[in-house]
């Protein structure tokens, strides 16, 4: 098996073991206490504003901004890193296709990898710091991601001319 | 070439076959379940949106609207009582939501299992009960999470988890079982440095294949591009809207300001509607070029004329790419471009179906003609 296959289908199985291990842990030790926390702040505000509390009403939405703004990013991360890890093994099971150098592709399925570990790794971060880095952490995956897969698409299309 | 040339090389590329494609085998069997798998979440998925999702979300608008107004009339029991029905409403959509899901994602896993079994270092016997398991787990899990809500606790031992749930967790775990030892026999092939078997589906380059391969690559493509471009623009405003309009609501209803929670409230509706067509959008183009990279390995098997397999390949790639498109414009053009989608998902449903047609019947003569000639003939 050559090394560029190697390197998606391994990572790929590694990364999806790690993806799977997150959202264990995420169901039982967080994700119930997540939800409880946004349906019971929301219905908080609304009960506040019914008792004409405006302070308790401010309390109460600011909590479930900050609960909804990290549960979603934290299913997003689950989803993202499995959904890359499959297509990661997919891609390397059908890497023969891509019609460039095995050095290249090497390169392409590295890309494909950090950007698949790196992307949801900084949408993560976003959950601890709300500043700058962890945004351009998610956005540097995403592009290694869209560049890897354009390099991929054109390497089958090369294929196929 | 000669009679007896066309022969042999048609008998050595039929014993290839069967080494990798057995009937009733354990790849047969990933293969043809996780498909059946597939067009039955499709299925499903297409009822539930039409006669199920709609009215569970004008439900919970409903009652979100129902909570501003009582919050409006200062009468906090209602609204607590309002959003224990949102609560409510939202776990009937959940578990149906969970059911299409895992049902497509057990497919998915079933395909690719199917890929990679002769890499799997097990007799074809463990090899075949492994896949029997597997799709009893595959079944069973949706299953079970579409009856939670109707079985709720019924004569449940415990008292927390329905027998429903009980169902649900067992399929699971049988799956995760399935899968590990799955990953054992890779693992235990790759470590003895066992010789990769010859394999066609790997080796196959025919147009139909690559068609669905490059279109597949294309897809996931385009998703992660739309993916980016509305995290980049959109996401961040979204979320702020969401809190801005809840916002809008409790104050104007606190401050008796009717006329306020009422266009907060439409807003709010429009903005879920926004939010949830790119979600849907992105994650239905990335799933659809995953299922067609898939499909791609597999063309060798799907006994079809070769017209027909492009045909249904073209048709596959059409509908997956209409489908994010149309889901996209909803908000824009309402019913048409709704309508247009699930055309688009029939196309998709349709397009499957032939190609599972096609494999169970290539290896329906598969069977019949072995019989005969497995001996003598394949020596000749």
């Amino acid at each position: 098996m050559s090394r560029s296959r190697r390197l998606l289908i391994v990572g790929g199985i590694a990364l999806a073991v790690w993806g799977m291990s997150y959202g264990l842990w995420y169901a039982v030790f967080a994700e119930h206490q997540a939800l409880d926390s946004i349906g019971g702040s929301l219905a908080g505000s609304f009960a506040a504003a019914a008792d004409r509390n405006p302070a308790g009403m401010e309390t109460s939405l600011e909590q479930y901004r900050e609960a909804k703004y990290v549960y979603d990013r934290q299913v997003d991360v689950h989803g993202h890193w499995i959904g890359l890890a499959m297509l990661l093994i997919v891609l390397g099971i059908g890497f023969d296709r891509v019609n460039f150098s095995e050095r290249f592709k090497v390169l392409l399925a590295l890309g494909l990898l950090t950007g698949a570990v790196i992307f949801p790794l900084g949408v993560l971060l976003q959950t601890i710091s709300h500043g700058p880095l962890p945004r351009a952490i998610a956005i540097a995956g995403s592009a290694f991601v869209i560049a890897a897969l354009l390099g991929a698409a054109t390497g089958v299309l090369a294929c196929d001319s | 070439m000669s009679g007896s040339q066309v022969l042999t090389s048609v008998s050595s590329s039929r014993e290839r076959e069967l080494a990798g494609f057995a009937a009733l085998g354990a790849r047969r069997l990933f293969l043809l379940g996780g498909i059946a798998l597939i067009l039955t979440g499709m299925i499903f998925g297409d009822i539930f949106a039409v006669f199920t999702l709609h009215q569970n979300a004008a439900r919970v608008g409903a009652n979100l609207a129902a909570a501003a107004h009582a919050a409006l009339a200062g009468n906090r029991q209602a609204v607590l009582s309002n959003f224990q029905n949102v609560g409510s409403f939202l776990e009937n959509r959940g578990t149906k939501v969970d059911t299409h899901v895992h049902m497509i994602d057990f497919g998915y896993l079933a395909l690719m299992l199917a890929i990679l079994q002769p890499w799997v270092a097990f007799g074809e016997s463990v090899k075949k009960k492994l896949a029997w398991a597997f799709l009893a787990g595959a079944w069973l899990l949706p299953v079970g999470v579409y009856l939670i809500h109707y079985v709720g606790l019924a004569h449940s031992p415990m008292k927390s988890i329905g027998w429903a749930s009980i169902a649900a967790d067992f399929g699971g775990l049988l799956v995760l079982i399935v899968t590990f030892v799955c990953l054992l026999g890779l693992w235990m092939h790759f470590r003895g440095k066992l010789a990769s078997p010859p394999d066609m589906l790997l080796t196959d380059r025919s147009t139909e294949g690559r068609m669905l391969f490059a279109g597949g690559i294309a897809l996931v493509f385009l998703g992660f591009l739309h993916g980016a471009y509305y995290a980049a623009t959109d996401l961040y405003r979204h979320e702020a809207q969401d809190y801005s309009l809840l916002a809008q609501m409790s104050a104007g209803a606190a401050a008796g300001a009717g006329a306020v929670v009422d266009e907060a409230l439409a807003s709010y509706g429009q903005l879920q509607g926004a939010k949830a067509v790119n979600i849907a959008a992105h994650a239905h183009s990335i799933e659809f070029g995953l299922l067609a990279i898939m499909l791609a390995f597999f063309q060798p098997y799907v006994r079809l004329r070769a017209s027909w397999k492009r045909r249904w390949a073209g048709v596959l790639l059409v509908g997956s790419l209409l489908l994010p498109v149309c889901v996209l414009l909803e908000m824009r053009f309402g019913l048409v471009a709704g309508g247009l989608a699930d055309f688009a998902g029939l196309l998709i449903i349709f397009a499957l179906l032939a190609m599972w047609i096609g494999i169970l019947r290539y290896a329906g003569e598969l069977d019949a003609s072995v019989r005969p000639t497995s001996g003598s003939e394949a020596q000749r």
